[in-house]
């Protein structure tokens, strides 16, 4: 396996206490991170996933033990050559609106640049070429404060590509953003790892995105040593349940999704797959549970327009939508807790 | 391009600001005297030398010094509404001035005399006095993130430097208070030709202390996290801006008094005529643009067909004013607010 950019032995985060006394979030954390893998940092707020983010960039020190960037002490590095190795995307509020999209993007170029930052031919290719990764070339003459969301993102993201540092730190770089900011943004920074090798770590709460995007995911939980590997490895081996799972809230092992906790009913169900996946879908916001399928009452589903429900007694209902099924089981059962 | 527009308009009012006064002068003989030609009434000769030019420049060089510490200002608190004036920095040298012009005595007395009329114990008093408020502001801006809360900090501070000036006042004897009430008034005609030197030595060594720091400056438009993660040492940068800003500030209100809204407005007006608040462009602009705000109320102060020069603080928030109302007003369409 390739070296770690990042490795971690031992490290203590945490942040400065009362009385000065420096209060550890986690302890005993052995961390690394890969040239070309996006890891996804999936947890609750108060994790303490800005505090790890932060550590490991080098804006507040270890409670105790050590990072390793590129196999060398970060306290080896000077800010300066820091600068060149790992860039960050924050969700702190800038002051940027009244600057264009370019000269955005070129103050990624500082570390680069001399005393008055003036930018040469090579500078301004860089600039351009993050511009282009990020699909941003049509708006490089734009104010920032002309920017949507999403397009904020890509540029504060093509920042710290001129910075052509190996690694990218990004906090919550999806939380302000709509559903296709969300995708575009995460599909970016997978396509910015896999074709320049760049090494991306993420902090989100979307654990959706993150299970069908990230290479490797960290799970962070207070009080709760911290659980790395790839997602589907997480999965399989219930840890999501035990993360995730909380007093009304039950992780999905199939779905890979998060779902409220009730007492659910099963049913059977059979047919077409398409639909039987949605008709399932309409069973659990409902109170039942999809089964295989077994003496009335069952569902086969025949088509998208032809639903038949089987009752006891050998009656059944033939239906044309999921809203006429969900009419008839209304008179089986009473539905929701 | 904007930056020619305004060094134009820049020439264009030091020569009317030369040529205009109680006792107008034609502009071709303003013109001659400046290029050392006989000039048609040797008295017109004694008023452009000996008074009007040393206002002119000492309006250029306050001018742009309370601008630009004003942008220095506003980039690093990231707040549009910060400057010396508001952050208590100028009232600081309010007193540092008045505790040497009331208890020492200052201007007048025999001891001061010596000191070339006290002058060097009122520019340090006032430099130290501007130097203390900033370690304060400093001081809590790193306990008080919000910038709204430190602006309201910086200006309750500014208070309780006024409220010691009153007390300095009120023990202080009648002519004494007379001197300092005189010099809060602002006025750009108090430096005279031996001084002339001094302050420009000075002004202009802020001035370039100013342009040496356009580079850390924008990469704190980004804020303090990310100019850190571009490798900006952020403690040196604040420490350097901050100096450079005493520096400016405290000169120019020890030699012209607290001059009021050039600090606060003339940014606004360069950052809106130039469209971007790019520090190349933009510092520079905020220069030459305080320069010209500064002669433009220094011929304003001296009111066409009327024999009386008004006290600068009257007509600065004239145009300050109007601008700052401007901007709040139109900040949702304003980018750089954005």
């Amino acid at each position: 396996m390739e070296q770690p950019v990042i490795q971690t032995s031992g490290l203590s985060i945490g942040y400065a206490g009362k009385s000065g006394k420096r209060k550890a979030l986690h302890e005993e954390l052995y961390l690394t991170l890969f040239p070309g893998e996006t890891t996804c940092l999936l947890g609750l707020n108060g994790a303490g996933k800005s505090t790890l983010l932060r550590t490991l960039c080098g804006f507040q020190p270890p409670v105790k033990g050590g990072i390793r960037l590129m196999g060398k002490p970060l306290e080896a590095y000077s800010q300066a050559e820091r600068s060149l190795l790992t860039g960050v995307v924050l969700t702190e509020k800038t002051n940027a609106g009244g600057i264009t999209v370019y000269e955005l993007v070129s103050l990624g170029r500082h570390p680069h640049t001399g005393f008055f930052g003036r930018l040469k031919k090579h500078d301004r290719e860089v600039i351009e070429n993050s511009l282009e990764a990020v699909g941003m070339v049509h708006k490089s003459d734009s104010y920032v404060s002309e920017l949507s969301d999403g397009e904020r993102q890509k540029a504060m993201i093509a920042k710290t590509l001129a910075q052509e540092c190996p690694i990218i730190l990004l906090d919550e770089p999806t939380a302000f953003l709509d559903i296709t900011g969300r995708i575009e943004t995460m599909i970016l920074l997978r396509k910015l790892a896999t074709e320049q090798q760049k090494s991306i770590l993420l902090s989100t709460h979307d654990i959706d995105q993150a299970i069908r995007m990230g290479d490797r995911l960290w799970l962070l939980e207070k009080g709760s040593p911290m659980v790395c590997g790839t997602p589907e490895d997480l999965i399989l081996k219930g840890v999501f349940e035990t993360f995730f799972g909380k007093e009304q809230m039950v992780f999905e092992p199939l779905s890979g999704r998060l779902n409220v906790k009730t007492a659910r009913t099963p049913i059977g169900l059979e047919g077409e797959p398409l639909t039987s996946h949605w008709v399932g879908n309409a069973l659990i916001r409902n109170g039942w549970q999809a089964a295989e399928t077994g003496p009335p009452p069952c569902i086969n589903c025949i088509s998208k327009d032809r639903i038949i429900l089987k009752l006891p007694g050998g009656r059944q209902k033939e239906t044309s939508s999921v809203e006429e099924l969900l009419v008839e089981m209304k008179t089986l059962r009473p539905v929701q807790t | 391009m904007k930056l020619s527009f305004f060094s134009a308009l820049l020439v264009l009012l030091f020569m009317l600001s030369l040529a205009y006064g109680a006792v107008p002068i034609p502009v071709e003989s303003v013109l001659d005297i400046l290029l050392g030609r006989e000039a048609e009434r040797m008295s017109w000769q004694h008023i452009v030398l000996q008074s009007r030019l040393p206002q002119s420049v000492t309006a250029v060089l306050a001018g742009a010094s309370l601008a630009v510490s004003g942008l220095l200002l506003q980039t690093l608190f990231r707040n549009p509404l910060a400057g010396p004036s508001i952050l208590g920095i100028s009232d600081g040298a309010n007193l540092g001035v008045a505790a040497v012009m009331l208890c020492l005595g200052g201007l007048p007395g025999r001891l001061a005399e010596g000191l070339v009329s006290g002058y060097p114990a009122i520019i340090l008093s006032a430099f130290a006095g501007a130097c203390a408020m900033l370690g304060l502001i400093l001081y809590f801006s790193s306990k008080v993130r919000n910038n709204v809360m430190l602006l309201i900090i910086g200006i309750m501070i500014g208070y309780l430097a006024s409220s010691v000036i009153s007390i300095l006042n009120f023990y202080a004897s009648a002519d004494k208070v007379h001197t300092y009430v005189m010099w809060g008034m602002g006025s750009f005609s108090g430096v005279s030709s031996e001084q002339l030197p001094l302050f420009t030595v000075c002004t202009l060594a802020g001035l370039a202390a100013a342009l040496l720091l356009i580079k850390p400056l924008n990469a704190l438009l980004l804020g303090e996290l990310y100019a850190a993660n571009l490798g900006v040492p952020i403690r040196r940068t604040r420490m350097y801006i901050l100096l450079c800003t005493g520096l400016l500030t405290a000169i120019t209100t020890a030699f012209c008094g607290p001059v009021s809204f050039i600090g606060l407005a003339v940014p606004h007006i360069a950052r809106l005529s130039l469209g971007s608040s790019n520090h190349k462009t933009l510092l520079p602009l905020t220069l030459l643009a305080g320069s010209c705000t500064a002669l433009l109320c220094t011929i304003l102060s001296a009111p066409p067909g009327m024999d009386l020069i008004l006290p600068l603080n009257a007509v600065t928030p004239l145009i300050g004013a109007p601008v700052i109302l401007y901007v709040i007003v139109n900040r949702k369409t304003i980018q750089y607010f954005n």
